[in-house]
């Protein structure tokens, strides 16, 4: 009996390592086929990005960047794959390096980290891989030649839907509610409470951080406090934790219909996640959103490494004159009065006349 | 001898078991097998890189594994390690940061010494509340874990930076980043800290088997009452235990700081080498050896299958499932051993 | 003679252990037949092939003259086999009826009619005289009690042959009275019985026949009104064995425990020790006797350190040890040996060689400088396997897979070669078979004529009346009377442990 067992044993542990054997074989074929692949697409131009631990359908700028990646690759007939674009998705903290180095042992030309979380890493990695090139999203690395630095003028964005929200209220009470407090979180904040400010001084917007970014229910329970507040609006810059706002919004509207109740979606247009069936009737509690495009940004500097013109050392910003941040598409929601204050801003902003604080607290 | 086997095909066997459940479910969701596996050896020991990188990984596992393997040991079930993990990853931080011109030999060992310390208190307070009012470890340390989270996090925000969310890295002389274990794996991120590990596992071996205190420890472990009668401090060993157990999750912190990232940053939530060090230890059979294996399995997974979905087409979510599947049946198999153990034991009677 | 079970010539092995050997056993209708072995001779073994739990590698098996294979209980239980186990298998937050019918229930539109199943365990209880009441919780009910419950589960499915295993192992006195009196009623309604048990004096009051097995060989089927108590002893053992302990007078000496004035509290705060004046000199056995929970317990916890003293001292060879720790008392040159080996005797998950230094493995030579030197351990526990005749495969042996007897001849072995000064063994017997009591009793007895003090306790007369040279009553908390053995007899100590002649005792 004993014997029997074991045999079965001894068998398994062969065919495992007859299989893990194969997978060796297997393997160099990989690689053979990898070489092969860059080889023949040695004209073509390979990028790849690699996703923070929010993951590519993150509904926000993981999922932003992917969908630039993808459009740059239509555009210039790759597949989706190592011989053309790709991504590789994070899981903890400790794999952006990992993944990074997968990237450019896959021989990728360009290699996006997306957010700030991977800048360490990006910094370290570009510099042992010094024949690749990189780019970060979301943050600045300096001092490294083939490191290029995207970031955005999140105010300006943000001093649009302000400007919104601030002839929008009702109740003069609006919300803000962050993720984690940081620079760059504050940028957002600062710019709403300078438009809010700009159109209706006697509003008030309180200004709370989650302190995290993928905590829904954290930030449904700071939504529901706000709104029973007073607040009509909240606009959020707290990536999952925002879609905890949604659903507080949209059960409010659930319960009842004529309360007015509104958020203000950020970084990608979210009226989809604002949508809401009252009484067989659709609804939707987004006003608008201040659209971060991530995936111009990346389509852009990608194009742009691909003409042999990588902006390698340099910090791009995009802001409102180069559409890197604007006001959503879907405006449904939105008063004519408010339309037409946007564009007049937008105006200001772009020429100069006004010149929007990236921190709150300006008055 | 037959025993032995039983104790060596057990895992194995389960191993296999849970790699052809994942086999199943890439089929029928219309993947291949044997490209997805294939990239999993190969994201875990594919080239130097990439084995680099499992080793890396494998080296809190290790600590992880350890402390909780230890505490069970002595019949306690500490599910505190991510705690203590996170405040020795704080500790070995700050100690790394907080002095400039001490020799390495110094500094580093009093880093690492000082993530051990900072576990060792996390484990105290629920062993010494074990010890003196008998609240149950494994409440206390579940509710530390939280404490622990959002203690670091404060401390990294306002005590050791200036409003960041990342401390800066630790100075040269405390970093056990190795440029010769780099170079040899193509700049993976494998640090000295596996070196440790690998002492640890065998102190702890040495500790529980050979020394007076793990007679003790064990003893109190398997029967207070008769411990008790025996003359042992019953308490004394309770926390002693916890603090021990504690100090490995810390120097796992240590591993985190001043090895594989150099740093500490904010956690949104729990990094789960913790609670993966509970499997670790069920699957070593809470022995050193085990440990070390089971580390080196879970560790070879988590690298592994980040390769997965570039290299094989396979999704990560269905990545996800195989992996938890391959370590559902290797926990599962500790239990079938355990219930096995169980019924041999009655029927004996 | 019309046999309702027939077990011929079974054998069983376990990985090539013999556990039975060619045994025989024949029960006939009516009967009680008592079957007799020293604990680990196979006893269980037996049943457990009888029962379907176990196949036996040869041998035969007919129930009502036909032979039957009997693979799981199910088939044991159709064939109308009943277990009354040992240890119970009750649900404690079931009522008696749901306990009995679980598995087996009345249906009624698919759920379970309790009500009939009531009316049945009550019908069932009336006619074998088994007074229970079918709504109340096995939580809380007796001991007693929760026993006649395991006994009408086997009737309610039908059985006609009962295996009592044990039974009388957990009952007081007057339980067991009742259940000898219950399975007469059986016996007259028809059913057949076999009786597990070591206890000859149960077998001599019951049985008609016993049949005996020794190291899982058949010895043979007696009838008992041709045998007597001595001859069956004889036959389980394989030798002469004698009730009544040879020993010398006591020759004491100088004082060696002496207590004066303690009191100790129990688990709950209440004082459980009142004052209480004790002496045990070099060269002798006092015995204490008494009703459980009258002191005893926390009296030698407390003069071992494992409880602490409330008031009054304890003095070992003139020393005050009053609250000192357990390691400190043991060190001082006391050794004991515990009521409850299981809990705190034996580490049971630990080799059996390994227990053997519970107390001393921190010491020269078993440890030096906090390294264990288990080479030196096992050693030390080889002699003493040998020496206290300590049945096990081997020294790494789990002190768990060892018989009672065997674990408890370990722990005498390792307190008495301590070489203590004064000795405590709590109950040192109990559960054992007569075998085994011998050993104990004689090591007990060599002990004393070393010039060692021993304190027993024990809740078996004859155990005080035969091992003790001084038997010190106790009753709540006090000692109450201290007499000879040999100048009073069973009726007198019961008189004084139940308190009654307590104030007598104080005149004189």
């Amino acid at each position: 009996m004993e014997k029997r067992k074991f045999g079965f044993a001894m068998s398994m542990v062969l065919a495992a390592g007859t299989i893990l054997g194969a997978c060796g074989g297997g393997g160099d074929e990989a690689t053979d086929n990898g070489s092969g692949s860059s080889d023949e697409g040695a004209d073509k131009f390979t990028v790849a990005m690699v996703t923070d631990v929010g993951g590519v359908d993150d509904k926000s700028f993981n999922q932003s960047a992917w969908e630039g990646l993808q459009a740059f690759g239509d555009e210039n007939g790759l597949q989706k794959g190592t011989g053309g674009y790709d991504y590789i998705q994070s899981k903890s903290d400790a794999d952006y390096k990992t993944n990074l180095n997968t990237a450019v042992r896959n021989e990728f030309d360009l290699t996006y980290g997306i957010g700030y979380k991977l800048k360490p890493a990006i910094e370290e990695v570009a510099k042992q891989r010094t024949e690749s090139q990189f780019a970060i999203v979301d943050d600045v690395v300096e001092g490294l030649d083939n490191v290029t630095s995207i970031t955005f003028k999140e105010h300006e964005g943000s001093f649009l839907v302000g400007v919104v929200a601030g002839l929008q209220t009702k109740s003069n009470k609006i919300g803000f509610i962050g993720g984690i407090e940081s620079d760059l979180i504050n940028k957002f904040a600062g710019g709403f409470e300078a438009g809010v400010k700009a159109v209706n001084p006697d509003a008030d917007v309180a200004i709370e951080f989650a302190g995290a970014f993928d905590k829904a229910d954290k930030g449904q329970q700071m939504a529901s406090a706000m709104y029973s507040s007073g607040v009509d609006i909240i606009y959020h810059a707290a990536g999952g934790t925002g879609n905890g706002v949604f659903a507080e919004a949209k059960s409010l509207k659930e319960t009842d219909p004529e309360k007015e109740v509104w958020v203000i979606g950020v970084d990608r247009d979210q009226a989809e996640e604002g949508k809401v069936t009252v009484n067989g009737e659709e609804k939707n509690v987004t006003l608008t959103s201040m659209v971060k495009r991530v995936d111009l940004a990346v389509q852009d500097v990608a194009t742009k490494a691909m003409n042999g013109e990588f902006p390698g050392g340099e910090v791009i910003e995009y802001g409102l004159d180069a559409s890197g941040v604007s006001i959503a598409p879907t405006q449904d929601n939105l008063t004519d009065e408010s339309k037409a204050a946007v564009k007049e801003w937008t105006e200001k902003i772009k020429n100069g006349e006004v010149e929007v604080p990236t921190a709150p607290g300006g008055n | 001898m037959s025993k032995k086997w039983t104790v060596l095909a057990v895992p194995v066997i389960s191993v296999l078991l849970g790699l052809l459940a994942g086999a199943i479910i890439m089929i029928v969701s219309g993947n291949n097998p044997a490209a997805g596996y294939m990239a999993l050896w190969n994201g875990a020991f594919g080239d130097s890189f990439y084995t680099g990188e499992t080793l890396r990984q494998m080296t809190p596992y290790i600590f992880a594994g350890l402390a909780v393997a230890f505490a069970f040991r002595t019949g306690l079930f500490n599910i505190g390690v991510e705690g203590q993990l996170l405040v020795g990853w704080l500790a070995s931080v700050w100690v790394g940061l907080a002095f400039t011109d001490l020799p390495k030999v110094v500094h580093l060992p009093m880093a690492i010494a000082a993530g051990a310390l900072a576990g060792a208190l996390w484990g105290f307070i629920p062993g010494f509340l074990k010890a003196r009012l008998r609240v149950h470890e494994v409440i206390v340390t579940i509710m530390m874990n939280y404490t622990a989270l959002h203690v670091t996090n404060h401390f990294i925000r306002n005590v050791i930076s200036d409003g960041s969310d990342a401390t800066d890295a630790v100075n040269e002389t405390a970093s056990l980043r190795s440029p010769f274990l780099e170079n040899l794996t193509d700049f993976s991120s494998l640090h000295n800290g596996i070196y440790l590990a690998v002492i640890a596992a065998i102190l702890m071996w040495f500790m529980l088997e050979k020394t007076t205190l793990g007679y003790e420890l064990r003893a109190v472990g398997y029967n207070q009452h008769a411990s008790e009668y025996a003359g042992m401090n019953v308490n004394r060993n309770i926390i002693l235990s916890m603090v021990i157990s504690g100090a490995f999750a810390g120097i796992g912190g240590a591993m985190q700081g001043l090895g594989t990232f150099g740093n500490m940053f904010i956690n949104s939530g729990f990094s789960g080498i913790g609670f993966d060090g509970i499997a670790v230890a069920l699957l070593g059979g809470n022995t050193a050896i085990g440990v070390v294996l089971a580390a080196l399995l879970f560790g070879a997974l988590k690298v592994g299958s980040l390769n997965m979905p570039i290299e094989s087409g396979v999704p990560n979510e269905l990545v996800e499932i195989v992996i938890a599947l391959i370590i559902f049946f290797v926990a599962s198999s500790y239990m079938i051993t355990w219930l096995l153990g169980r019924f041999k034991k009655k029927e004996a009677k | 003679m019309d046999y309702v079970i027939e077990m011929l010539g079974i054998r069983k092995e376990f990985n090539g252990f013999v556990a039975n050997d060619n045994i025989t056993l024949q029960l006939a209708k009516g009967e009680i037949h008592a079957l007799l072995g020293e604990n680990g001779a196979g006893k269980s073994t037996l049943m457990n092939v009888l029962f379907g739990l176990y196949q036996p590698e040869a041998g035969e098996i007919k129930v009502n003259g036909k032979t039957v294979h009997i693979t799981n209980p199910n088939i044991a239980n159709e064939l109308g086999i009943g277990m009354v186990h040992q240890h119970f298998m009750l649900v404690d937050t079931f009522t008696v009826t749901e306990n009995i019918v679980l598995g087996n229930e009345p249906k009624k539109f698919g759920t379970v009619n309790m009500k009939q199943a009531e009316q049945k365990v009550r019908e069932l209880s009336e006619q074998y005289g088994l007074a229970v009441d079918p709504t109340a919780k096995i939580a809380d009910i007796s001991v007693g009690m929760q026993q006649r419950v395991e006994i009408l589960k086997t009737l309610y499915r039908g059985a006609e042959m009962l295996i009592f295993d044990e039974p009388t192992a957990v009952l007081t006195p007057q339980e067991i009275k009742e259940l000898i009196q219950i399975m007469r009623a059986l016996i007259k309604e028809g059913k057949s019985i076999i009786l597990i048990t070591h206890k000859l004096k149960e077998i001599m009051e019951v049985c008609e026949r016993v049949t005996v097995i020794r190291k899982g060989k058949g010895i043979g089927t007696v009838n008992v009104s041709e045998t007597n108590p001595n001859h069956l002893a004889s036959l389980m053992v394989g030798r002469d064995v004698t009730f009544t302990t040879e020993k010398a007078d006591a020759v004491p000496a100088q004082s060696v425990l002496e207590v004066r004035g303690l009191s100790v509290n129990d688990s709950r705060g209440v004082q459980a020790v009142r004052n209480l004046d004790l002496d045990v000199r070099a060269g002798e056995i006092v015995g204490i006797c008494g009703v459980d929970g009258n002191g005893q317990t926390e009296l030698i916890e407390a003069i071992t350190g494992l409880r602490k003293v409330k008031g009054g001292t304890v003095m070992l060879n003139g020393k005050n040890i009053t609250s000192f720790k357990p390691r400190k008392v043991t060190e001082s040159g006391v050794a004991h040996i515990p009521q409850d080996r299981h809990k705190h005797g034996l580490v049971l998950d630990y080799p059996i060689g390994v227990n053997m230094v519970l107390q001393t493995y921190y010491q020269n030579p078993f440890s030096k400088a906090g390294i264990m030197n288990y080479k030196e351990v096992y050693k030390k526990a080889n002699t003493l396997i040998e020496e206290f005749d300590v049945r096990t495969p081997s020294e790494t042996t789990l002190a768990r897979a060892l018989s009672g007897g065997n674990q408890q001849k370990a722990i005498i072995g390792r307190e008495v070669d301590r070489d203590p000064d004064l000795l405590i063994a709590a109950q040192p017997t109990r559960g054992l078979d007569v075998g085994a009591i011998e050993f104990i009793h004689r090591r007990l007895i060599e002990q004393r004529d070393n010039g060692k003090a021993v304190l027993l306790l024990s809740f078996e007369l004859d155990e005080i009346m035969n091992v003790s040279d001084r038997i010190a009553v106790i009753y709540e908390g006090q000692i109450v009377a201290v007499v000879e053995p040999k100048e009073t007899t069973e009726q007198e100590l019961g008189l004084l442990m139940a308190g009654s002649k307590k104030g007598a005792g104080e005149r004189v």
